[in-house]
């Protein structure tokens, strides 16, 4: 090695070594120009030749969207279909001037200038190459106008697509829900690839629960377009597979009663077929017309619902809490049957007003002279508020509890449907954790008095009230209730169908117990004391009910209840649920008018109707 | 021996660069290396189709090459000459196994599995030049004749075993990097030429051995409108999409080309036409000129060198390099065939990341080790 390194000349070598780099050093200043001239050659002498290539004659992979599948009541009537409507859309990068294609769209009014901003931000969030819809519903003149200005706005063009339509309008409208425009939080929750064609999505109701069903798969087209980027032609790839449709468990003619009997009031209606858990009809009122959705509503529209004091977009029969009143008196008088706390045969003397030992507070009856001498049977077909008031004393809060939650208040059903409320039945425990306060924690024995009377921290929604009297309707036969009936698919026809999911029964009650409850609702409606006597006299069939009237508002010990000064929304709620016929039922039905004061007067007559439509028709 | 320098006066360090040299490292070349690669990132986001778990895999791919290139970057040129010859041999060895028993991967077989996956040829990649620049520290230069065949050898065996793969691109591109030491270390012009001329009369032979893909490959390149909906396709729709980009380019991610995927293998082999879309020429020529930097920096660091072992190395690396940007860009553009050759810091993959910043780590390491006062 030493030998070597002695006949290394260092500094000739350094000397030649340079003169390589530098040689090295003018490559690579050669080689990058070489690379620059073409680069300068490509992106600018024939970037206009290229420019063409890229957004010209090319075949463009488009998606396909898919067909939504179709909602149908169960005898097959369409509720919610799709039908052609016209868009204007435009693609960003084939339009030479954005702001004045914009204007000279505005001027021809086939745009509204209220929408300039919104317009301009979608256009610019949006990739320059995909195509944003300007306007997503055009009347055939609109369509007529455009078709003729057409050649002078290049990059805007008309396109037919599938919008939803509800053809009954605001007809079973909280069930279905809508759908609305895909927005950014709803591509952040769903398969991208598989939204790629789709401008719709189900926001709420059914349409919402049964989307990925409701939606299908999406499809494929080779889009061949010219220079301007029009469509001259497609050749499908891949098919796009249609959503399944959905049937419901809803009769539509019996939804349009119950809906009708609800008009110009607050209130909600469900029925229920006892020996399936089908629901037959579920009224919300008001309501509001889903096509405003689908088309798309201006702003003010919008405003205007979500502001009207009357909450039509809230579905008031899944989620609306209502004191359920005197609806739940025959559950307490079969719990205390059961127990033992009192018998057919005990009678209690009404002088129209209660006091607890020790107290002179007066909790009245609704009427205000008394019931007199009253049993368990009288006191449901009169609904004598004392009878329970006493009862109450003797059963006490907990053990109520027990009794009604078995019946399914005060917890979440399971409908389909987004939104579903659990109501609340209190109890001692309940007031415990619900407070934090040590003084507000202390159950007092007056709540126990007004809960017989299903008040104070109460509530129900219509939905619990349709399955509790079903239940009973049952003897205690407990059957999840559903809106759907089944799915099918478009193609195949197959259908896959929702079979019956049993809740836990109330079982091990006394079988006296539960023929004296149901015998005393049937005298709610066939006796000649019962509350509801006018509306159940003359039916052909036997029916059992209970009325209920909920007070909203309390009235101070002193004051007298008058009725023309207190304000309408102040108003008691009435109530009534029923089912039809004893022996057999084949649909259990609670109705739920607000501030319209009289449950037997109001209520039961909307439930009778709906009853001899069901089991006329 | 640092102390001795300061003391007379030359390479003073700013206080602040100390943390720099204490871990080896070279600031300008660390600067321009890190500011392509981040800018890779930000590119293969658009290029992936805005896939934010491919952009982080690359980003976390980017991590351990920095840690490669920090460890490189503390072994001594002292150190490496001693021990070429056993990273060749290794290799060499490696590339013997994948040929009998490696994994195929796209029709080719490049990977070998010891646990994880890798691919030799990546060994090669530093392995070679290093073999060829320790073999000629020793000897006086220009290499005389009998050393220069046994260089020719070093540099053949693992060309045609890495060409056996098949992987042609790699095997020239490794062939240049040995035959760079070679012209580096003084050539003679003459034989230069002569090998030349003789390369000439080889490429009848070169193009009846290669495979039918390579050779369509060629012919596409020479005329890619003879079928351009087969393998003419790539390189229609990367100059489509350079050309539309102008000199302004479309903006990020507002690529039709890329983000449409007409552009073929768009994260990976073809990511230069991605940013010429979108940046237009005028990202492309920054691009070019912090690539121009990077290269500079290197021969900048080859020409500081110390011992024949560092410069030839040094040199060899950076010139490499600029081969590697010079393969992928021309092919992109359509001046030179496509063969498989990544742009190097940007396209998405991992290996060639690792190799090419253990590189960065050398010339480092060549850098600070440098004898500052000559002997």
């Amino acid at each position: 090695m030493a030998n070597l390194q002695a006949i290394k000349d260092t500094a000739t070598e350094q000397r030649l070594f340079f003169n390589r780099l530098l040689l090295a050093v003018l490559c690579v200043f050669v080689g990058t120009a070489a690379v620059a001239a073409r680069l300068t050659q490509l992106q600018v002498f024939e970037h206009e030749t290229y420019s063409d290539l890229a957004r010209g004659n090319r075949i463009r992979l488009e998606a396909a969207p898919p067909t939504r599948g179709l909602i149908l009541d169960r005898n097959g009537v369409v509720l919610a279909q799709n039908l052609p409507a016209y868009q204007l859309e435009m693609i960003p990068e084939q339009v030479a001037d954005i702001d004045e294609t914009l204007a000279r769209l505005f001027e021809l009014e086939l745009l509204d200038p209220e929408r300039e901003e919104e317009l301009r931000d979608r256009i610019r969030r949006s990739p320059s190459f995909k195509p944003v819809t300007l306007r997503s519903s055009m009347d055939d003149a609109a369509v007529a106008q455009f078709a003729l200005q057409r050649p002078y706005f290049p990059g805007v063009d008309i396109r037919a697509r599938l919008v939803r339509d509800y053809p009954h309008g605001s007809t079973a409208a909280h069930i279905l829900g809508y759908v609305g425009g895909l927005s950014e939080s709803d591509l952040r929750r769903v398969d991208n690839a598989n939204y790629a064609g789709t401008t719709q999505i189900g926001k709420t109701g059914i349409e919402a629960t049964y989307e990925a069903e409701l939606h299908g798969n999406v499809g494929h087209r080779e889009v061949v377009t010219n220079a301007d980027g029009r469509a001259l032609g497609f050749q499908t790839r891949d098919e796009p597979q249609p959503g399944s449709h959905v049937y419901l468990t809803i009769d539509l003619q019996l939804q349009r009663l119950a809906e009708q009997a609800l008009e110009g009031r607050r209130g909600a209606i469900v029925a229920i077929e006892p020996t399936t858990g089908e629901v037959l009809a579920m009224a919300s009122a008001p309501a509001f017309d889903p096509n405003g959705f689908a088309r798309g509503m201006d702003s003010e529209t919008f405003r205007a619902l979500q502001n009207n004091l009357d909450r039509p977009l809230f579905n008031r029969a899944v989620s609306g809490g209502y004191p359920p009143g005197s609806t739940i008196k025959p559950l307490l008088a079969l719990g205390a049957l059961d127990s033992g706390r009192t018998s057919v045969n005990r009678v209690t003397n009404c002088e129209g007003h209660f006091s607890l030992p020790g107290s002179t507070h007066r909790y009245r009856d609704w009427k205000p002279e008394g019931h007199g001498l009253v049993d368990l049977t009288q006191a449901i077909a009169q609904s004598c508020d004392v009878y329970f008031y006493q009862l109450a004393q003797d059963m006490d809060i907990d053990l109520m509890h027990d009794y009604l939650v078995r019946f399914g208040l005060g917890e979440n059903l399971g409908i389909e449907i987004p939104g579903e409320k659990a109501g609340l039945v209190p109890s001692r425990a309940w007031k415990r954790q619900r407070f934090s306060n040590r003084a507000d924690q202390v159950w007092f024995p007056g709540e126990t008095v007004i809960a017989s009377i299903g008040q104070g921290y109460m509530t129900a929604t219509p939905l619990q009230l349709a399955h509790m009297v079903a239940t009973v309707a049952n003897y205690g036969v407990r059957i999840q209730p559903r809106l759907t009936h089944r799915l099918e698919d478009p193609l195949s026809r197959e259908t896959s169908a929702q079979e019956p999911q049993m809740l836990t029964a109330v079982t091990n009650i006394d079988a006296n117990a539960w023929q004296h409850t149901i015998d005393a609702m049937k005298a709610v409606l066939q006796s000649p004391q019962g509350s509801a006597y006018a509306t159940g006299r003359d039916v052909e069939y036997t029916f059992a009910g209970k009325s209920g009237t909920a007070q909203v508002f309390s009235v101070a010990q002193e004051d007298k209840y008058d009725e023309l000064e207190l304000d309408e929304r102040l108003k008691d709620h009435a109530l009534f649920v029923a089912f039809a016929p004893i022996e057999s039922p084949e649909i259990a039905i609670s109705v739920v008018v607000e501030n319209a004061e009289s449950g037997s007067g109001v209520a039961a007559p909307i439930a009778r109707q709906l009853a001899d439509y069901w089991l006329s028709r | 021996m640092f102390r001795d320098t300061t003391a007379m006066g030359r390479e003073q360090a700013p206080a602040t660069h100390s943390w720099l040299q204490r871990l080896h490292l070279d600031g300008p070349l660390l600067a321009g290396v890190l500011l392509i690669a981040a800018f890779g990132l930000f590119v293969l986001f658009s290029a992936t189709g805005q896939n934010e778990r491919q952009t982080l895999s690359q980003a976390i791919r980017l991590c351990v090459a920095v840690v490669a290139m920090l460890i490189m970057a503390q072994v001594p040129p002292n150190f490496m000459r001693r021990y070429a010859g056993v990273a060749y041999a290794l290799g060499l060895g490696f590339l013997l196994v994948v040929l009998i028993a490696g994994s195929t991967s796209k029709g080719a077989q490049r990977w070998v599995d010891i646990g994880f996956r890798f691919q030799p040829s990546e060994i090669m990649k530093i392995a070679v030049p290093m073999a060829c620049a320790a073999y000629l520290h020793y000897r006086p230069l220009p290499p005389q004749f009998v050393p220069l065949l046994i260089l020719i050898g070093l540099i053949a065996m693992p060309a045609a075993l890495i060409a056996r793969q098949p992987d042609l691109g790699t095997a020239i591109l490794i062939a240049a990097s040995g035959g760079i030491v070679v012209l580096l270390a003084g050539l003679r012009f003459r034989v230069i030429l002569s090998g030349l001329v003789l390369l000439g009369a080889g490429l009848p032979l070169l193009w009846q051995n290669m495979h039918d893909y390579q050779r369509q490959r060629v012919l596409t390149m020479i005329n890619p409108q003879s079928d351009p909906l087969g393998a003419g396709y790539n390189i229609i729709q990367s100059k489509i999409a350079i050309g539309s980009g102008g000199l302004f380019g479309k903006g990020w991610t507002n690529g039709s080309q890329g983000q449409l995927e007409y552009l073929p293998e768009r994260s990976t082999d073809f990511i230069f036409a991605v940013i010429g879309e979108e940046f237009g020429l005028l990202g492309l020529i920054s691009l070019l000129l912090a690539y121009l930097f990077v290269i500079g920096r290197g021969l900048f660091i080859a020409s500081q060198a110390t011992d024949t072992f560092s410069r030839l190395l040094a040199g060899s690396l950076s010139l490499t390099f600029f081969l590697y940007v010079l393969v992928n860009t021309a092919m992109v553009t359509g001046l030179l065939p496509v063969v498989g050759v990544p742009l190097p810091l940007i396209s998405y993959g991992g290996t060639s990341m690792v190799t090419l910043m253990g590189a960065f780590g050398i010339l480092m390491a060549i850098h600070t080790n440098r004898r500052l006062l000559p002997r």
